[in-house]
């Protein structure tokens, strides 16, 4: 009896269980849903529709042809375009581990440090974030001003004429400045969330075994913490690559140093809509795209060790 | 101290608003930026009193066109006007350049400045409204003006304001120092060594940002940038390293480096801080200037009255030559679903005495309708921003008069980017003006046959 049914029951459950696993599949695919439409409606097919653009070539006169990977060759061969990419790589050279390092430092103090001045000193290192970059560059553009800034009252008691962050000279460190401000609060509130995420027990370990405080963050919170290091490391080279809004501000107040192909991403905009050529700046786009991905990509193997957040 | 920094700043952060969007354009003013598209006619920023008539949009920034509207629909009975500011100069460029490339949004009529018309008419984006009425308005208009809405016989835009170019200075500054106006450009130098060698400020300035400017002083030597004709569309003349083109150049190398000019950006915060306190003893400006400089702050508090105008130096004092900087147009875009009644309104707005003479008591415009233009009060208008002088009779009117017109390239925008980039790096040093000239000829050059034409 026992024996006979068994098959019968199996071959029940199946059905019953391929039931419910169809059932499940559209129940799945109904809560992918809406957010499925809205990603390939408004990230998806602009895409393809910006790499279909990017295929072809609009003249003033003669009109529209198709010109294949011309676009692409003419970008990688674009002065303009490799010498805002070199730029912004030169930039991420430099900005991302000040701006790591400042986070990381603030977030130790942070996590060592516990007086009634941590939660407001926590709240005022990560108010800049809150500041919309625009705002916050049209306030740095005040700031660095020769004529009625502060930068100017301080040189100005020294007797001498103030660096002007504006010029050709220093405009990069400049805007590694207003970069570094904005940013370093929000690095330094994530790697904060980790250091509150390890166990305290650890560190008690850690002292018994002899460890002083510098050792232990050196030795212990800096190791644990290392994935939300990394996720922020992505995140600024992603941020940094496609750097736009700072200098697009700032072009109002110094033109002549800040040109319309100051940055990749300058460039794509200064063709699609200053220029009416949608098609270069689709390719100027993807290209930079691709510098984007290769880098990241790059990036994320020789560290794929430690990587435990992807 | 501290109080007068924080007025200058609050006067500045006023300024900034202004300066931060106008380039180059025809006159300052705050006024709210409206993003709405403007092809429908129900977003108007104006009401519209008499509704069972046809509607024409249009989009424009003088700071007074509210009552310019409201005049023409008030005297009109044929067609009314719903009227968006989208945002000045390149904002709103940008915005139509959008819409030409989608094929919908523009509107029916728009303002444009002048030398911008070519850029978009090469991309049949105006409508020629020469068939639409020119005859009856044609002797309103100066040749110069009509010159520069045209492209070759095609007229594609009905001009409002220029901007004839003068030399404001400072009385106060030239008192000091003992300098009378220089009348020639070789005793503009002489006078910029007098006052630097005396300790004094700088005499003007040479900015990056301000290409239009540029353009016009190398036209004053004779340079003719372009040479287009639209029954040959695809073909362009471009001389941009002419002798007179690179002279002007180096002329103003020579002041920058000498230290006897500024080079700081025009149209910021920073410039017109510089204008209030007395570091520039001239601004080689157009006629709209005093209304912008007033619009910014300038000559309000101690720089109040401080300020005179003297025609623009010359190269040559016996056969003077007069230019235009700015000054712009309303043009009916082929997106115009009724282009006749749009040619109406291009026409009529800003064409009746109530606007205009609106317009130049406040200093919105410097008029170029010749009823406006010949009429007694506006010529003897003793102008209150150069204490009283009689700016308009002594400077501005002649230099309208006798301006000539050009012909602007039918790829504007590319062109003032590439010589802002040219001039920036002749201000570093690392070029001279010959070679920032010859630069910019093969920049240009090369972009225009990318662009499909034949350069000659």
């Amino acid at each position: 009896m026992i024996e006979k049914s068994a098959p019968r029951t199996q071959e029940k459950t199946h059905k019953i269980r391929g039931k419910v696993r169809l059932r499940e599949h559209l129940m799945g695919w109904l809560f992918v849903g809406p957010f499925g439409i809205v990603f390939l409606a408004l990230l998806i097919a602009p895409l393809a529709y910006a790499l279909y653009l990017s295929l072809f070539q609009k003249k003033l006169i003669g009109g529209t042809s198709f010109v294949f990977l011309d676009n692409y060759v003419k970008a990688f061969t674009d002065p303009s375009f490799l010498s805002g990419s070199w730029f912004v790589i030169r930039f991420s050279l430099v900005s991302i581990p000040l701006q790591i390092i400042v986070a990381l430092a603030l977030a130790l103090i942070l996590d060592a440090v516990t007086s009634m001045f941590t939660r407001f000193s926590r709240l005022m290192i990560f108010l800049p974030y809150a500041i919309p970059t625009v705002i916050g560059a049209v306030m740095w553009g005040f700031l660095y001003s020769k004529s009625f800034g502060p930068l100017s009252d301080i040189f100005g008691l020294l007797g001498t004429a103030p660096p002007d962050f504006l010029g050709s000279n220093l405009i990069f460190y400049g805007l590694v400045n207003v970069v570094t401000w904005q940013w370093a609060g929000y690095y330094m509130i994530i790697l904060y969330a980790a250091l509150q995420g390890i166990d305290p027990a650890l560190y008690e370990a850690a002292r018994m075994d002899g460890a002083g405080k510098w050792q232990v963050a050196l030795r212990i919170k800096i190791p644990l913490i290392a994935p939300a290091l990394l996720l922020i490391l992505v995140f600024s080279l992603i941020g940094t690559l496609q750097f736009f809004n700072e200098p697009q501000i700032l072009r109002s107040l110094a033109a002549g140093t800040i040109g319309p192909d100051f940055t990749p991403n300058m460039y794509a905009y200064q063709q699609a809509f200053a220029l009416a050529n949608f098609n270069y700046g689709s390719a100027i786009s993807f290209a930079l795209g691709g510098i984007v991905f290769v880098g990241v990509y790059a990036f994320l193997f020789f560290t794929r060790k430690r990587r435990s957040f992807l | 101290m501290n109080k007068k920094w924080l007025s200058a700043a609050a006067k500045l952060a006023a300024a900034t608003v202004l300066a931060s969007v106008l380039a180059a354009c025809s006159a300052g003013g705050g006024g709210g930026t409206n993003t709405a598209s403007g092809s429908g006619a129900s977003n108007c920023t104006n009401t519209i009193p008499k509704k069972n008539l046809p509607v024409v949009t249009m989009w424009g920034w003088y700071p007074n066109m509210q009552l310019v509207v409201d005049n023409f629909n008030k005297q009109n009975g044929e067609v009314q006007v719903c009227w968006t500011n989208v945002g000045q100069g390149s904002d709103e460029y940008d915005k139509f350049q959008t819409a030409i490339s989608a094929g919908t949004g523009a509107p029916d009529v728009i303002m444009i400045e002048m030398d911008r018309i070519p850029t978009f008419q090469i991309q049949n984006a105006l409508v020629d409204i020469k068939k639409y009425g020119f005859d009856a308005v044609k002797a309103d208009y100066s040749e110069g003006a009509w010159k520069d809405v045209s492209v070759g016989d095609a007229v594609y835009g009905v001009p409002v304001d220029g901007g004839p170019m003068a030399m404001i200075y400072r009385k106060d500054i030239f008192e000091k120092y003992d300098i009378t106006p220089p009348k020639t450009w070789a005793e503009y130098e002489q006078a910029a060594q007098k006052i630097k060698d005396a300790g004094g400020p700088a005499f003007g300035d040479f900015a990056a940002n301000v290409s239009a400017l540029t353009m016009a002083l190398q036209i004053q030597k004779g340079a003719a940038p372009f040479t287009y004709d639209p029954a040959q569309q695809s073909s362009v003349g471009v001389k941009l390293n002419d002798q007179g083109s690179k002279d002007v150049l180096d002329y103003w190398g020579r002041l920058a480096k000498n230290g006897l000019v500024g080079t700081q950006d025009q149209f910021t915060p920073e410039y017109i801080s510089g204008v209030i306190n007395g570091k520039y003893a001239t601004y080689i400006s157009a006629a709209w200037a005093p209304g912008y400089l007033t619009g910014a702050g300038v000559g309000k508090g101690e720089d109040t009255g401080k300020f005179a105008v003297a025609p623009l130096p010359q190269w040559d004092a016996d056969h003077p030559v007069q230019v235009n900087w700015g000054g712009s147009a309303f043009s009916v875009t082929s997106q115009a679903k009724n282009p006749e009644l749009a040619a109406k309104v291009a026409y009529g707005l800003y064409a009746d005495k109530e606007s205009l003479t609106d317009g130049w008591t406040n200093q919105i415009i410097f008029p170029l309708n010749l009823k406006a233009l010949n009429d007694p009060e506006f010529v003897n208008l003793k102008v209150a921003f150069f204490d009283g002088q009689q700016a308009n009779k002594e400077v501005y009117v002649p230099a309208a008069n006798a301006y000539k017109g050009v012909t602007y390239s039918p790829f504007g925008q590319y062109y003032f980017d590439a010589m802002t980039k040219q001039v920036s790096a002749l201000i570093e040093g690392s070029v001279t003006g010959a070679q920032a000239a010859d630069r910019l000829q093969e920049d240009v050059a090369k972009y225009a046959k990318e662009q499909g034409f034949t350069v000659q």
